[in-house]
């Protein structure tokens, strides 16, 4: 990997986000992945998102582990402090970040090796503990930088490029994600930007754990026959639930559909998600339910695919640890020195 | 035997209470402890326990010093055996002349006892059950009779312990009116049945002054409010979940918000040391002082993270409350035994900062220190302490905080400098100390942001594998190490009265008994210049030290002698001029540990002239 630095021109005429911003202002350096990568179509939707969201880019701080996909973050949001840290260990530092300073937008970007293996335990508890973010796995099934091992998101009875077929159950992280208690889950294909685009600038409004997996073909050791992570076999068993739209702020909502086909989510901090449904029996705020259509479509060998659950109401780590307002990386010895009196006071009572 | 008299000894002597786990013993213990020192008569207290909540033996050590002897002592005067399980040994390590206090109640065969020391046998038992029916309260209430009976024997004030008693249980007038009822039970029957006092007893001294008497680890955490850290991420471990545990009810009482009620910390029980040191490497990444308190290990565990830190520059903290190794090894043990692990943690080429603090107020400034050093440095910062230190109470001066105290956040460059256009590199070393610039993330819309990241990078933070970019930044990693040298606390020399051409190097919880060896030495005719390492990297000093002796002994608490080969390796001395004095068990080093073993090295010296012994 070298470093390549992108031209910083652009055609005067690009359009502008509400904070005068274009496409090019979210943008990182070149991307040093495959060409073809599905991870560069993620980088690209999460570019699209930012920008639709007019989001300040340096407000968002980008963590990820150590692969393919989290090397991501070096290729989008360029003004963002970015992170690549350790194998399996984004979620930790990404909870860290965010117990300092509540008020940026927390961006976890990892694989499916990094999640779903050696950061299988950190996945599970940043989840569980609610830390408000927007994780989003890259997922291919395999391990491209050490040239195409399975990962623990392969398909049982999947084939590798090698001929090596996969007896190892798979790690569906969606599934683990609902079970413990995650308030945004969704699952996309890094294929079909128009419904990734939307579910990740709702992910990033969402005040919670936000998790999306994303279906990624791994274009150099995962894309071929008798993988169940390739583009073809992707779009084949893709079992779409819904689509949505991101509404920002409270303005009217017009919407082109047919009665009774689009429902509209309010999430706590007052934005709106209107879901155009695929399936009219599927209720993304059944928690149960989602968890039962998910293990049923998959048993069929169907990829289900949409905003799979949202919790509306959700709390984050910080409304359970009761934290202040401030954020705590800017509070000073004034604010959190008790001070020689109460020192006194202190060594009085140990006498 | 017969002919050995009692211990006679006012204010200097050791009583060991054998205990079984989980009886509720320890509070009646430490209320001995405490009741002693309102006499104003120093005690330094131990707890050795098992590693086990209810039914293994458990043992209160409680040494009794006028003369302010903080060090472990070795040996019992009286012992105090509750637990039949360990009789025959407790028994046994009653030195010659002591005494034995036992529960009478079941007799017992004469030949339990021994014939050289004092045995007083109280029927706490039968006492216990005439007076209370309910099966818990006479297993506490057993607890403070035996002190009452003690405080006979002793001849102690018992208005002092009453008033103790007041103290703890102020507005639980039921609770403090039958704790002092049960303890005039055990006073009383002594009074009456025994002859008071014994050889050995407490006299009223002003020996204590100002001092007091805190737990190592709760002062760590105190050192840690006054710090300013806000973060921190932990996984429970023997012996440092009660520095976590300290420092979240110092928090309840000092970090909330008068108005909202809302905390100004965060405290995560972290799901194992990985993800504790992750979180705090994220917390201080983002600008927040982060600390994680862990043992042996918890550090094995955080070592990939450890050197991420001193890699990619980012500040953290660990408290290291060091136990018996290596793997689960004696978890309720102490020793000095991480040195080596957490001066070079981690793979690759690392050198990490460590302090030793002697004791708890050493371990609340040094704690409340790591943050401004882990902030000016960019690094990780251990704070080295042990079970010696940590989970015992141990008499100290007061803890003082200078209020015109301010906080050192390191190079940070502001939204403001990067306006002026100041050149950011975030590995550039603009002043010549190896320190670079940080930023912390969403300072500036355009400016100052970088990619952090384990992998080499060049000075302005982009990644490279070039030879030469990857050299310069590991040398000016070792200048920043060199500059940390002079931010560190520097040793603390003691020259001998005598000039002398011996010297001695020790750390940590080893101070009170080198103090006390110091003198018995003395006493021996062998005088010695004493150093006190405070922390790794070594100040010129201590190479100094070492050229200015013709031998110096280190003692440590480890069978490898870590500090003795961090010194050889880190200044290049001679190993035989650093002899290792070692004591690694478990149990606190000794006072008679340090001078029986110096000491006839000493003698032999004496002797033989050096060049043979050398030769």
């Amino acid at each position: 990997m070298t470093y390549i630095a992108k031209p910083k021109f652009h055609h005067p005429g690009l359009k502008k986000n509400e904070l005068g911003y274009t496409h090019r202002d979210y943008e990182g350096k070149i991307s040093t992945l495959c060409a073809g990568c599905g991870h560069d179509s993620i980088t690209a939707s999460i570019i699209e998102a930012c920008f639709e969201l007019s989001i300040e880019p340096h407000r968002v701080a980008k963590i990820s582990g150590i692969g393919c996909s989290s090397k991501t973050p070096d290729y989008f949001l360029g003004n963002s402090h970015g992170f690549n840290s350790v194998h399996g260990r984004m979620p930790s530092v990404l909870t860290g970040a965010n117990l300092a300073n509540r008020d940026l937008i927390y961006l976890g970007a990892s694989g499916d090796g990094d999640s779903a293996s050696i950061g299988f335990g950190q996945f599970a508890h940043s989840i569980r503990r609610g830390v408000n973010m927007t994780y989003i796995v890259e997922n291919n099934g395999v391990y491209g930088l050490t040239k195409g091992q399975f990962s623990a998101t392969a398909d049982r009875g999947s084939r590798s490029k090698k001929g090596v077929v996969n007896t190892d159950n798979a790690i569906d992280l969606v599934a683990i994600a609902l079970q413990l208690g995650a308030t945004f889950v969704a699952r996309s294909f890094s294929g079909d930007k128009t419904q990734l685009v939307p579910l990740i600038a709702a992910a990033i409004q969402h005040k919670g754990a936000s998790f999306i997996d994303v279906i990624s073909p791994c274009i150099a050791f995962n894309n071929h026959a008798g993988s169940t992570k390739s583009f073809d076999y992707v779009r084949e068993h893709n079992d779409a639930v819904n689509r949505l739209d991101v509404l920002v702020g409270r303005e009217p909502i017009h919407v082109d559909y047919a009665p009774g086909t689009v429902q509209v989510v309010e999430q706590h901090d007052g934005s709106r998600i209107a879901l155009r449904k695929l399936d009219a029996d599927y209720d993304p705020h059944d928690r149960l339910g989602a968890m039962t259509f998910l293990q049923k479509h998959a048993a069929k060998g169907q990829i289900v695919t949409g905003l799979l659950y949202v919790d509306p109401e959700a709390e984050d780590l910080h409304a359970h640890l009761d934290t202040v307002e401030t954020p705590l990386n800017t509070l000073d010895a004034r604010e959190l020195c008790p001070g020689s009196a109460a020192l006194d006071k202190i060594n009085a009572g140990l006498r | 035997m017969s002919v050995q008299s009692p211990i006679s000894s006012v204010n200097d002597f050791v009583v060991r209470f054998a205990n079984v786990n989980g009886s509720g013993s320890a509070s009646a213990n430490e209320l001995f402890a405490r009741a002693i020192l309102r006499h104003g008569v120093p005690v330094s207290p131990r707890n050795i326990f098992p590693s086990n909540i209810q039914g293994l033996p458990t043992w209160y050590e409680v040494r009794v010093t006028e003369a302010g002897h903080l060090g472990a002592r070795g040996g019992v005067d009286m012992m105090v055996a509750m637990n039949p399980q360990t009789w025959d040994k407790d028994v046994a390590s009653i030195e010659p002349g002591g005494y034995l206090f036992y529960d009478s109640t079941k007799p017992m065969p004469s030949s339990k006892f021994r014939a050289d020391i004092t045995v007083i046998g109280v029927p706490l038992t039968a006492i216990t059950n005439s007076t209370y029916s309910d099966p818990r309260q006479r297993q506490l209430f057993k607890n403070i009779i035996y002190l009452g009976a003690l405080s006979a024997l002793l001849e102690m004030d018992p208005k002092l312990i009453e008033q103790l008693i007041g103290e703890q249980y102020k507005g639980k007038e039921k609770l403090l009116s039958s704790n002092v009822h049960a303890l005039h039970l055990g006073r009383d029957w002594a009074l009456q049945n025994l002859k008071c006092p014994v050889g050995l007893r407490v006299k009223r001294a002003d020996k204590v002054g100002d001092r007091i008497f805190i737990e190592g680890n709760s002062a760590a955490a105190l050192g840690a409010v006054y710090g300013g850290a806000t973060v921190c991420a932990w996984y429970p471990i023997t012996p440092s979940s009660s520095l976590a545990d300290a420092f979240t009810s110092h928090c309840k009482k000092l970090r909330h918000d008068p108005e909202t009620g809302k905390a100004k910390y965060a405290i995560v029980q972290a799901e194992d040391e990985l993800a504790s040191i992750g979180i705090v490497i994220g917390a201080s990444w983002n600008g927040a002082r982060a600390f994680t308190a862990t043992s042996g290990p918890g550090i094995s565990l955080m070592t990939e993270f450890i050197g991420l830190s001193y890699f990619a520059e980012i500040p953290a903290v660990i408290m290291n409350v060091q136990r018996a190794g290596p793997s689960t090894g004696m978890p309720t043990r102490t020793q000095q035994c991480d040195i080596i692990a957490c001066a070079y943690a981690s793979h690759g080429d690392t050198k990490h900062v460590l302090l030793f603090p002697e004791d708890p107020a050493e371990a609340f400034e040094f704690a409340a220190t790591a943050f401004d050093l882990a902030e000016r440095l960019q690094t990780v910062i251990f704070v080295m302490l042990d079970l010696d230190i940590g989970m015992n109470h141990r008499l100290c001066r007061p803890l003082r905080w200078d209020d015109a105290r301010q906080y050192d956040r390191g190079k940070v460059m502001t939204k403001e400098m990067l306006e002026e256009g100041r050149d950011f590199g975030r590995y550039l070393d603009v002043d010549g100390d190896g320190i670079p610039y940080r930023t912390y993330p969403g300072t500036h819309p355009t400016k100052g942001s970088f990619f952090t990241r384990g992998t080499s990078r060049d000075r302005y933070a982009r990644y490279s594998e070039e030879g030469p970019v990857y050299a310069d930044n590991m040398q000016r990693l070792v200048r920043k190490f060199e500059t940390a040298q002079d931010l560190v606390p520097r040793p603390l020399q003691a020259n001998a009265a005598k000039p002398t051409k011996y010297g001695v190097i020790y750390f940590g919880s080893t101070s009170p008994a080198m103090d006390e060896a110091i003198e018995m030495l003395e006493a021996r005719g062998h005088h010695l210049d004493r150093l006190r390492i405070r922390a790794f990297p070594f100040h010129s000093s201590v190479a100094s030290f070492i050229a200015d002796h013709d031998f110096v002994y280190v003692v440590e608490q480890n069978r490898d002698a870590q500090l003795r080969q961090l010194i050889v390796n880190e200044n290049g001395i001679d190993p035989v001029r650093l002899v290792p004095i070692l004591h690694y068990d478990g149990t606190p080093i000794t006072a008679r540990f340090i001078a029986d073993s110096i000491g006839d090295h000493q003698d032999h010296l004496k002797v033989t002239p050096l060049r043979k012994a050398v030769s």
